[in-house]
């Protein structure tokens, strides 16, 4: 099994990437990009019956700092 | 004084950070590999600066995690000080001694030039041969040197004294200029700007050996 783990910083945390990449998009001459964040994407190969939890724990210890970032999980 | 500087793969500022006490304490340092699980007992533990670990993931998180940090932990909630620059302070915050954390620059250049700090704290362990208020000189040399932290913890930081320097100016987008900040306890400091790399004239000055010859003062 997988998990899909998207790590984005909270809202209201400044993202200077996501901020160089709107301006990029916006000097190249596309209209509408209001906003761009930057995050990340980590994808875990798992023993059959790992749970969430587990998972959980995976992204609260380290995948993720939670004291600017949040975490999203898909298990498939 | 007794100390020991952390060495994790990667980190280029472990020998720096060597040099600097073994010229202000007389004595080497313990090299202590980041997978041993105990080291000799020491009055002083430095986190140097340095890309530990390539910074995958986040800068620190890996150093954070790694075996000879959990004994790190252990002493300094014991009271050992520990200090942590530059990547060592990003390590401080990842591994929750200190609170917040370290992100990008705002401007995103890496930036790597003298400041001029504020003293904002001449009371601690670290500081005390500083006067609060007053302009000192000390290299940075780091690309996520933005402090961050919430509301509260900025103004808590503020209200207990925790904040130990200030950039006279803004370098990297740092929550109300943040440097370096100190534990509830102030035997845990961090800061982005590099003192040993500011020991003696020779350095281009001596602003950062104050702060060894502090700790050397409290604890002889």
């Amino acid at each position: 099994m997988k998990a899909r783990i998207h790590v984005t910083l909270k809202n209201g945390v400044l993202d200077p990437q996501g901020k160089a990449i709107e301006h990029a998009l916006g000097n190249m001459g596309f209209d509408g990009v209001e906003a761009a964040r930057q995050g990340k994407y980590i994808e875990l190969d798992l023993a059959a019956g790992t749970s969430k939890e587990a998972v959980d724990e995976m992204c609260r210890k380290l995948l993720a700092n939670t004291v600017i970032e949040n975490y999203s999980i898909e298990l498939e | 004084m007794k100390s020991a500087v952390i060495v994790f793969p990667g980190s280029n500022c472990d020998r720096d950070m060597a040099v600097a006490l073994e010229k202000v304490t007389g004595k080497k340092p313990e090299m202590v590999w980041h997978q041993s699980a105990d080291f000799e007992k020491v009055d002083f533990i430095a986190l140097p600066g340095g890309f530990s670990y390539g910074d995958y993931l986040r800068c620190g998180a890996m150093s954070a995690r790694s075996t000879v940090m959990k004994e790190v932990i252990k002493r300094a909630e014991a009271g050992v000080p520990v200090l942590g620059v530059c990547n060592g302070f990003q390590v401080l915050t990842e591994t929750g001694l200190l609170p917040g954390a370290l992100m990008r620059n705002a401007s995103l250049h890496f930036v790597c030039r003298d400041v001029e700090l504020e003293v904002a704290n001449d009371a601690s362990l670290f500081t005390n041969g500083y006067t609060a208020g007053s302009n000192i000189t000390i290299p940075v040399a780091h690309h996520d040197g933005n402090y961050y932290a919430d509301k509260e913890t900025l103004d808590a930081l503020e209200g207990e004294g925790q904040v130990a320097f200030r950039y006279a100016e803004d370098i990297n987008g740092a929550q109300r200029r943040i440097a370096g900040v100190l534990n509830k306890k102030g035997n845990v400091l961090g800061m982005m700007p590099h003192p040993e790399r500011m020991i003696e004239p020779a350095l281009g000055g001596s602003d950062g050996r104050v702060l060894f010859e502090s700790v050397m003062n409290r604890l002889g």
